[in-house]
């Protein structure tokens, strides 16, 4: 199976190409720099650097989200209209899962999470069972500190992964201590090709055309009108 | 025999997702437009966050059906054209970025049009333009007096330095209660309504093509501040009938001055606001008496469409004035 991954849902850029289900290349940069501009010029340049065309593909993958709002929807909007284009499917993987799975050999729970400002994060939880990374704790976005806590009642060792790391390794350190596990610089990021992987098994939706990111939030305007309206209503 | 040239058109600058194919830069082969008015409304205007997600659940749905209304395949595309801006930035990159996939995935030229341009090329679709010629560009983003001395040629001769007409008409919509978007509330109200409270209009220095519409806003609100104070009340007819006199001569005087001053004998018209019947009404009869070519687009290629952007991305195609991968969406992009 021959198969494009994209991500583009932290500051972290991947474009990933595998060929007969085996990695052929990727294109990787940790800068904060516009997805919008560069997305397209890594892809190219993997495929040519790779004498690969689109026709060639048999799918594409990308992290749906959770993560940066524009971000998600630069890789999403690329995935879906190029697999729309080609008349292939596209896969969504959740960012968090292509994250955790850079913690294959960990013995304990994988904490990916990405910053969502004002102490949120958008995190989710995560266990490796025979070398495959399964979900234990659904998505979401919550306040670091809340989350934190939920993991220490767990008495396990936890492992975090995040690009975002440097600004909450004190929070981690102060609520977990010894349970918690830091990552190595370079686990810390996600990488296209464990993407493409976990894209390689899952099953498509029905079309590119119903594909969205997944936001695990509403726009805040929808958020304060629904706030407002219930409010109007109880009045 | 010359071959045709068919260009797909995209744009979702704003709250319409559009896809459109045009042949030659005038033919409409198909026009597409998903407009998310609906669901802005209730916020009393375009939510930037909502407009972008709307654009990402809608873009190739529309692509597919504007393909299949205009009964064309992918070998038919020549190029895709885009708008680059100006606009929300976060709807602009759903349709640059779903352009640039389009481009790759099916290698074809990519072409990157300014939002204002495509207003002005919705002329061309109606009529072929002539050159040279004034276009005064309206809308709830923009007011501008653009001079052309050929196709994909502008100078910028005049602009607001506040509101756009459109964002003044959707102010004063708002204080006389009326729901959004309130440019065509007004436009209704002021046809039945007489211009009898004395608005001020804001020439600017001597000479000067620019406009100002705050002002004018703010002199609104004042007026019907004082009757409120003093008891007494004044109808919305009259209240928009006088609104839209003021704005309407600033436009068509300035407009026409500016005609004369640049020696052209075609004025084009274009931008959401040119749908306004007042406006139009008063422009037509200044351009007759003037002896002045005027378009006027159909109502449907006054708002935001990509019928025009695919037109006015047909001459940059000719050119041979092609846009890369980097292309990005940019919120101020300035006409050049
Ligand atoms: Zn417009």
């Amino acid at each position: 199976m021959n198969i494009l991954a994209v991500d583009t849902a932290s500051y972290v850029m991947g474009v990933a190409l595998l060929k007969d289900g085996n990695p052929l290349g990727e294109i990787v940069t940790h800068q904060k720099k516009n997805h919008s501009v560069r997305l397209m010029p890594a892809i190219r340049t993997l495929f040519s650097e790779t004498d690969m065309k689109p026709g060639d593909l048999d799918r594409i993958v990308v992290s749906e989200g959770p993560g940066s709002y524009t971000g998600v929807r630069i890789g999403v909007t690329t995935a879906k209209t190029m697999a729309w284009a080609l008349n292939i499917p596209v896969i969504g993987v959740s960012s968090m899962e292509m994250l955790a799975q850079n913690a294959r050999h960990f013995q304990g729970v994988i904490s990916p999470f990405f910053d969502a400002r004002r102490g949120q994060v958008f995190t989710g939880l995560y266990r490796s069972e025979g070398g495959r990374i399964i979900q234990e704790e659904e998505d979401r976005i919550t306040m670091h500190k809340d989350w934190l806590q939920l993991l220490k009642e767990k008495e396990e060792p936890v492992i975090f992964l995040s690009p975002d790391i440097g600004q909450h390794a004190s929070l981690i350190k102060e609520e977990l201590g010894e349970w918690a596990t830091a990552a190595s610089s370079i686990g810390n990021l996600p990488r296209p090709l464990e993407l493409a992987a976990a894209g390689m098994d899952k099953a498509p939706g029905d079309s590119p055309h119903t594909f969205s990111p997944n936001y695990l939030r509403m726009a805040e305007a929808e958020a304060k009108w629904l706030k407002a309206n219930k409010k109007n209503k109880e009045d | 025999m010359s071959k045709d040239t068919i260009i797909l058109g995209i744009e979702t600058s704003c709250d319409e997702t559009s896809v459109a194919v045009v042949k030659n830069g005038r033919e409409v082969l198909s026009n597409v437009i998903s407009s998310q008015i609906e669901s802005h409304k209730r916020f009393g205007g375009v939510v930037p966050e909502i407009a972008s997600r709307h654009h990402v659940e809608q873009i190739t749905y529309i692509v597919e059906e504007a393909m299949a209304k205009a009964d064309i395949q992918v070998e038919d595309v020549d190029g895709i054209a885009v708008t680059e801006g100006p606009g929300l930035v976060g709807a602009l990159l759903v349709g640059v970025n779903a352009s640039k996939a389009l481009a790759f995935a099916w290698d074809k030229p990519l072409i990157g049009v300014h939002h204002i341009a495509g207003h002005i090329y919705a002329n061309h679709i109606v009529e072929e333009l002539d050159f040279p010629l004034l276009s005064l560009v309206v809308s709830g983003g923009h007011t501008e007096l653009i001079y052309m001395k050929e196709h994909a040629s502008y100078e910028v001769i005049g602009e607001t330095r506040d509101d756009a007409v459109g964002e003044a008409y959707d102010k004063v919509a708002r204080t006389l209660g009326l729901p959004y978007p309130g440019g065509p509330h007004i436009d209704r109200l002021a046809h039945e309504g007489k211009p009898v409270i004395d608005l001020p209009r804001a020439w600017l220095e001597e000479g000067s093509y620019d406009f100002s519409f705050s002002g004018l806003k703010s002199a609104v609100i004042n007026t019907l501040h004082n009757a409120k104070q003093r008891g007494e009340e004044w109808s919305k007819e009259d209240i928009a009938a006088s609104f839209q006199a003021s704005v309407v001569d600033v436009l068509v005087t300035k407009a026409m001055r500016a005609a004369e001053d640049k020696k052209v004998d075609r004025l084009v018209l274009a931008g959401g606001v040119a749908a306004n019947k007042g406006l139009r009404a008063e422009l037509t009869e200044a351009c007759g008496k003037a002896g002045l070519k005027l378009t006027v687009p159909p109502l449907e290629l006054c708002t935001d469409n990509a019928a025009m952007i695919a037109s006015a991305g047909t001459f940059l195609y000719w050119n041979g004035n092609f846009a890369d991968d980097r292309l990005n969406g940019q919120a101020g992009l300035l006409l050049k």
